[in-house]
C-alpha cells in the first residue's frame, strides 16, 4: 500500500512510529478510521440480516398460510413447516428485526461509524481521546452482534416478545417459548451492547471537549459534530437506565425477584411474585427508548446538514438555530417517554404532561426542516447520490414527523395505539430517515474511508429504488393502521369474523407493501455490489472531491495514523463559507484565515 | 433444480452489472470525467426526477386516501369515539396541509435551483425574522392541538359516573372473560390466589377462601399430600423430582399463610358484592346497551394484554397485578351499524392489541350492542336471582305474574356467580354459549337472539 510513503511524513513529524502488522492494523486496530470502518462493515452485515428477516415475515403477511420455497429455504422444516412460517417464529422474526435495526444498525452502525470517522477528522485531532477504549467499544459491539445472531439458531427460538420485550411475557418461558434461552441471550447481548455504546459515547464526549484543534471553537464546529455530541450525551444518560431495566429483568427471570411480576398464574402454575409492576419496566425501557429515537435520528440529521450545505454550495441556513434545535430536541427527548404508555394504565394526568412535552418537540423539528428547505432555496444544487439521500431524508422526516402529532395526542393515540399506523410512523420518521442519512454518509465519506469513489450511476439507481420502495411500503401501512389493524398479528383472519371488507382491504394493502419491500430489498443489492466493488476497484479519489470546507478533506487520501502528516491544521472560520460574496471559489476551507476586513458569519 | 437456476441467474446478474460498471468506468476515463464531477445532464435528470417523484408521491397518497380513506373501521360507535374522530379529522387536515406544503417546497426548490453553469448560489446564512416565523407559527398551531387534545383526553379518562355499569374484562392467554357487576353494580373483590377450576376469576367470598385453603392443604398435590410423600421412606424419588417437590411445598406453605391472613381479614358482609356478579364462560359474547355508560375494569391473569375496541375507539392495557379502567358509552347498536355499513354480517369486536404469545392474533371477543328493550330482557335473564325486584321485572316481560315453575327455570338459566359456582362443592359450570333466546322459557318476551344472530362460531 502507498501508506508507506505517507509514513515518511509521519516519521518526519517526530511521532513514535512502528511498523503496523496486519493484526494491529485491521483487527485490533486502535485507529479511529479503521474502527469506524469495522463498525460500518458489521452494521452492513447486521442490516442485511435484519432486512432479510423482514422480507420473511412480509411474505407471511401478504400471502398468509401459503407455501413458500423462500421461507422453507431459510427457515427449514422446524420454523416453516411445509413452507408456512410458524406462529412462534413470526414473533421471533419481528422481535429480532426490530432489535437489530434499532440498536445494531442505526445506533451502533450509524453513530459508531460516523462518530468514529468524523469526530477526530473534523475537529483536527490525531485520534480519539482513548484509542484503546475505542477498540474495546468495537469488540464489545461485535460480541453482542454475534450473540444476537446466535440466538436465531437455538432450539427454543429467539426472543419473541417484541423488540420492547415487555415483562411478564419476556420473563416467563411458560408463556412463550422465546422467553427461555432466546431471551437470556437477548438480554446478555443487549447488556454488552450497552457497555459498548457507553465506552464509545464517553470517548466521543471527551474528544469533543478536549481535542479540538486551535481555533475550533464550539461555535465553529460542523453540525455533524454537534449532532454526534448531543447523541453521545443522550446515550450516556439513557443507556444505563436500559441496562438497569435489563438487569432487573434478568433477576426476575433467574433469581426469583419480583420487580416486574405480581399476582401471576401462568398455565396452571401460581407464582408467588407479588408487588412488582410491569409498568416499572416500561418506564425504564422508554426512558431510554425515546432518547434512543434521537440517538438514531440526530447523527443522520447532522450528516445531512453537512451534505446539503456542501452540495447546495450554500451555508446551512440558521447555523445557531440548528444547534439550538439539536440541543432542544436532546433535552426534550428525556421528558417525553410517557407517550409510549398512554394506554398502559398510567395515571391520565401524567399522560397529559407528556402530551404537552411531546408536542413541543415538533417546534425544533419544524425549525430544522424549514432551515433545510431554505438552504436548498437559491442554492446551486449538485445531485450527488449523497445529496439525493439527504433530500430523501428531509422528505421522510416531514412525512413521518407529521403523523407523530396524531400519536403524541393522547386522546387520538387511544384509537391508533399499537396499530400499523404507529409502525408506519416510526419506520418512516426514524427508520427511513436514519437509513437515508446513513446512506448519504456512506456515499459522501466513502472517498475518505477507502480512498476510492463509489459509482455514481449505481448510486442513483440505488437511491431511486430505495425511496420508491420506502414510500411504497410505509404509505399504505398508515391506512392498514387507520383501518384498525393491530401490529404483531400473524395474520388478519380474525377480521373475517366481523368485517370481511376490512379483511380484503388489509390483504390488498399488505400485498402492495410486500411488493415494495421486496423491490427495496433487491435495490440494496446494487448498493452492496457498488460498496464492495468500489472498495477494491473503484476509481481513486482526490483529496477534496466535493470541494468541502471541513477539516477531514485536508488530510491525505491515504490513511495515516495521526491523520495529518505535518502539524495539525489551525481553524480560522466556521465550516459553511460556501459561495461567500467576494470570494473567487465557491468554497473556503476552515483553515483559510479571514481576509482583511472579512467578517465571520 | 429451481434453486440452482435462481443461483445461476443471480450470479449472471452480478457479472452483468460488474461488466456494465467496468464499461462505464472505461468510458468515463476516455472522456476524462471524474466520478465526483456530476455532469449537468445527470444533475438536471435527477432534479426532474425529484419533481416527478413528488407528483408520484402526492398521487399515491391521494389514491390511497380516495380508495382506503380513514373509514376502514367505519364510523365511531361510541359517544367519545365520535369526538375522537372529529379531532382526528381536524388533526389530519392540519398535517396533510403541512405535508403537501413542506414537501412541495422541498422538491420544488430542489428542482428549480439545480446547478446552472455560471450561476452562483445565494449566500444566505441566517435571517432572524424567518426563523422567528417558523418557530412561532408551529407553536401556535401546536397550542391549539394540545388544548383540544387535552380537553378530549380529560373527558375520556375522567372517572365514570355512578350510573355507569361496572363490567370486568378478564384476560388470559388467549381469551377474554366477562364479569358483570350484577344488581348492586359493584364488582366483588378478588385475589389471584383463590383461582381454581371452580373459581376461574378468583372472586373472594368466605366460601372461596375456605375452598382455596382446603384444596391447598388437602388437595391432590396439597401440602399434606406433599409432606406425606416426602416423608414416606418407602418411596424412592429421583433428586430432581424431590427438589421440585420441596420447592413446591415451600411455596405452598408460604401461600397458605397468606390465605389464612386473607381469611382473617375478610368479612362475610363483603360476600354479597361477589355473589350477585354475573360471570360468563370464557369467550362468551359481551352484550352492551346503547346509550348506557360503561366502566370497564381490566384484569390480566398471566401477561399484559390490551383490550382494543376499534369501533368504539377505545383501548386499555390489561396488566397483571393491577386493575386498569376505561369507560365509554356505545351509541350505535349492532343492527344500526350493519345497516349503515350495508353489511349484514358486521359485528363489533374486542381484540387483543399487546403481544401476548403465539396465538395473540386469535385472542378476541365478540361484542353486541342492543337497544334498551332488548338489553333489559337479556340482562334480566343472565342475572336473575329471584329477588322481588327481579320477579317484578320478569312479570313485566311475561306481561303476567310468573309461575313458580317459570321462576325456577329463569333461576336455573341465569349466570350469577352464586349459581355458576355454588358455595362448597364444585359443580360443572353451565354449558358455554352466549346468552341468547335458546334457553329462554316458553312464552318469553322477544329476545335479542331473534334479530341479532349470535356472532359466528359461538
Amino acid at each position: 500500500m502507498a501508506a508507506h510513503e505517507a509514513h515518511a511524513h509521519h516519521d518526519a513529524h517526530g511521532h513514535h512510529h512502528h511498523e503496523e502488522g496486519f493484526v494491529s492494523k485491521y483487527i485490533f486496530s486502535q485507529d479511529h478510521k479503521m474502527i469506524g470502518k469495522q463498525f460500518l462493515m458489521t452494521a452492513v452485515f447486521m442490516g442485511v440480516v435484519a432486512m432479510l428477516l423482514s422480507i420473511l415475515f412480509r411474505i407471511q403477511l401478504a400471502w398468509p398460510g401459503e407455501e413458500s420455497d423462500f421461507l422453507s429455504f431459510f427457515l427449514g422444516e422446524k420454523w416453516a413447516p411445509k413452507g408456512v412460517l410458524s406462529e412462534s417464529m413470526y414473533l421471533g422474526l419481528v422481535t429480532i428485526h426490530g432489535t437489530i435495526m434499532v440498536f445494531f444498525l442505526l445506533t451502533g452502525g450509524l453513530s459508531g461509524t460516523f462518530s468514529n470517522l468524523l469526530i477526530p477528522l473534523q475537529l483536527g485531532a490525531r485520534d480519539m481521546a482513548s484509542g484503546f477504549l475505542n477498540m474495546i467499544s468495537y469488540w464489545l459491539f461485535l460480541l453482542s452482534s454475534v450473540i444476537m445472531l446466535c440466538s436465531l439458531f437455538i432450539e427454543t427460538g429467539p426472543a419473541s416478545s417484541g423488540w420492547t420485550v415487555y415483562p411478564p411475557l419476556s420473563a416467563l418461558p411458560q408463556a412463550i417459548e422465546g422467553s427461555g434461552q432466546g431471551m437470556t441471550m437477548w438480554l446478555a447481548s443487549m447488556s454488552i451492547f450497552i457497555a459498548s455504546s457507553l465506552l464509545g459515547s464517553l470517548n466521543y464526549i471527551v474528544t469533543i471537549f478536549n481535542l479540538r484543534t486551535k481555533g475550533m471553537k464550539m461555535t465553529r464546529m460542523p453540525l455533524t459534530i454537534w449532532a454526534f455530541f448531543v447523541t453521545a450525551v443522550l446515550g450516556v444518560l439513557s443507556f444505563p437506565v436500559l441496562l438497569s431495566a435489563a438487569l432487573l429483568l434478568m433477576m426476575d427471570r433467574l433469581a426469583g425477584t419480583s420487580f416486574y411480576l405480581s399476582d401471576i398464574i401462568v398455565g396452571s402454575e401460581m407464582l408467588e411474585n407479588h408487588g412488582g409492576s410491569p409498568l416499572l419496566y416500561q418506564h425504564l425501557f422508554w426512558f431510554l427508548g425515546h432518547p434512543e429515537v434521537y440517538i438514531v435520528l440526530l447523527p443522520a440529521l447532522g450528516l445531512s446538514s453537512e451534505i446539503i450545505s456542501t452540495n447546495s454550495r450554500k451555508p446551512i441556513f440558521g447555523y445557531r438555530a440548528m444547534i439550538g434545535s439539536i440541543l432542544a430536541i436532546g433535552f426534550l427527548s428525556f421528558i417525553v417517554w410517557g407517550h409510549h404508555m398512554f394506554v398502559t394504565g398510567m395515571n391520565p394526568f401524567i399522560g397529559s404532561v407528556f402530551v404537552f412535552t411531546t408536542l413541543l418537540i415538533a417546534i425544533p423539528s419544524a425549525v430544522k426542516v424549514f432551515n433545510y428547505i431554505t438552504t436548498i432555496w437559491r442554492g446551486s444544487n449538485i445531485y450527488t447520490p449523497a445529496m439525493l439521500f439527504s433530500i430523501g431524508l428531509v422528505s421522510t422526516f416531514i412525512t413521518g414527523g407529521v403523523t407523530g402529532i396524531i400519536l403524541a395526542d393522547s386522546a387520538l393515540d387511544i384509537a391508533v395505539h399499537d396499530t400499523y399506523f404507529v409502525v408506519a410512523h416510526f419506520h418512516i420518521v426514524m427508520g427511513m430517515s436514519a437509513v437515508f442519512g446513513m446512506f448519504a454518509g456512506v456515499y459522501h465519506w466513502f472517498p475518505k474511508m477507502y480512498g476510492r469513489m463509489l459509482n455514481t450511476r449505481l448510486g442513483y439507481a440505488h437511491f431511486w429504488i430505495t425511496i420508491i420502495g420506502a414510500y411504497g411500503v410505509f404509505f399504505p401501512m398508515h391506512f392498514v393502521g387507520l383501518a384498525g389493524a393491530p401490529r404483531r398479528y400473524y395474520d388478519y383472519t380474525v377480521y373475517n369474523e366481523f368485517n370481511t371488507e376490512s379483511f380484503d382491504m388489509m390483504l390488498d394493502l399488505n400485498k402492495i407493501i410486500t411488493f415494495f419491500a421486496i423491490l427495496a430489498a433487491l435495490g440494496q443489492l446494487l448498493f452492496l455490489f457498488n460498496f464492495f466493488y468500489s472498495i477494491f476497484r473503484g476509481p481513486r479519489a482526490v483529496q477534496n472531491p466535493w470541494k468541502s470546507n471541513t477539516l477531514e478533506w485536508t488530510t491525505p487520501v491515504e490513511h495515516i495514523h495521526g491523520n495529518w502528516p505535518g502539524a495539525i491544521p489551525e481553524v480560522h472560520r466556521w465550516p459553511y463559507d460556501y459561495s461567500k460574496p467576494g470570494m473567487e471559489d465557491d468554497f473556503c476551507p476552515q483553515t483559510v484565515p479571514l481576509m482583511e476586513g472579512e467578517e465571520e458569519h | 433444480m429451481s434453486r440452482l437456476i435462481v443461483l445461476i441467474v443471480i450470479v449472471l446478474g452480478v457479472l452483468a452489472i460488474a461488466q456494465l460498471v467496468r464499461l462505464y468506468e472505461l468510458s468515463s476515463k476516455l472522456r476524462d470525467r471524474r466520478e465526483e464531477d456530476i455532469p449537468n445532464r445527470d444533475n438536471k435528470l435527477n432534479a426532474g426526477l425529484l419533481l416527478a417523484f413528488m407528483f408520484f408521491m402526492f398521487g399515491g397518497f391521494i389514491w390511497l386516501m380516495w380508495t382506503y380513506g380513514w373509514t376502514g373501521r367505519g364510523e365511531a360507535a361510541s359517544v367519545s369515539g365520535v369526538q375522537t374522530d372529529w379531532l382526528l379529522n381536524l388533526n389530519f387536515w392540519i398535517i396533510i396541509i403541512v405535508f403537501f406544503l413542506t414537501n412541495s417546497l422541498l422538491f420544488g426548490f430542489a428542482f428549480k435551483y439545480v446547478r446552472k453553469p455560471g450561476v452562483k448560489a445565494y449566500y444566505f446564512p441566517h435571517d432572524n425574522r424567518l426563523e422567528l416565523i417558523w418557530t412561532v407559527v408551529p407553536a401556535i398551531v401546536l397550542a391549539i392541538i394540545i388544548i383540544l387534545g387535552l380537553k378530549s383526553w380529560n373527558e375520556q379518562t375522567d372517572d365514570a359516573s355512578k350510573e355507569a355499569i361496572r363490567v370486568e374484562l378478564f384476560s388470559k392467554q388467549f381469551g377474554w372473560t366477562v364479569r358483570m357487576s350484577g344488581e348492586d353494580n359493584t364488582l366483588g373483590l378478588f385475589d389471584y390466589k383463590l383461582t381454581n377450576e371452580n373459581n376461574p376469576l378468583a372472586l373472594m367470598t368466605t366460601a372461596t377462601i375456605q375452598n382455596a385453603i382446603d384444596s391447598m392443604e388437602n388437595g391432590m398435590s396439597g401440602i399434606k399430600a406433599l409432606e406425606k410423600k416426602l416423608n414416606d421412606r418407602t418411596i424412592m424419588l429421583i433428586p430432581e423430582e424431590r427438589d421440585l417437590m420441596v420447592t413446591d411445598l415451600d411455596r405452598k406453605e408460604r401461600l397458605i399463610r397468606l390465605l389464612y391472613q386473607m381469611k382473617a381479614r375478610h368479612g362475610a358482609k363483603l360476600d354479597k358484592q361477589a355473589m350477585d356478579d354475573v360471570v360468563f364462560t370464557e369467550g362468551d359474547t359481551l352484550y352492551l346497551c346503547k346509550d348506557q355508560e360503561y366502566e370497564f375494569n381490566f384484569r390480566a391473569k398471566d401477561v399484559i394484554h390490551s383490550a382494543y375496541f376499534p369501533h368504539f375507539r377505545a383501548q386499555m392495557n390489561t396488566v397483571p397485578g393491577m386493575t386498569t379502567r376505561f369507560k365509554f358509552t356505545p351509541s350505535v347498536t349492532t343492527d344500526e351499524m350493519r345497516e349503515k355499513m350495508n353489511n349484514p354480517k358486521f359485528n363489533y369486536i374486542l381484540m387483543c392489541n399487546k403481544i401476548c404469545g403465539g396465538a395473540h392474533y386469535k385472542m378476541k371477543l365478540m361484542v353486541v350492542v342492543l337497544d334498551k328493550k332488548k338489553y333489559d330482557n337479556w340482562s334480566l335473564k343472565v342475572s336473575y336471582n329471584d329477588s322481588k325486584k327481579h320477579q317484578e321485572q320478569l312479570a313485566k316481560i311475561l306481561k303476567r305474574k310468573p309461575t313458580p315453575a317459570e321462576r325456577k327455570e329463569w333461576l336455573a338459566a341465569s349466570k350469577t356467580f352464586k349459581n355458576v359456582y355454588p358455595v362448597g362443592k364444585p359443580v360443572e359450570a353451565p354449558a358455554a354459549g352466549p346468552a341468547t333466546s335458546d334457553s329462554i322459557p316458553a312464552g318469553g318476551a322477544p329476545m335479542p337472539g331473534d334479530s341479532v344472530p349470535a356472532p359466528a362460531g359461538i
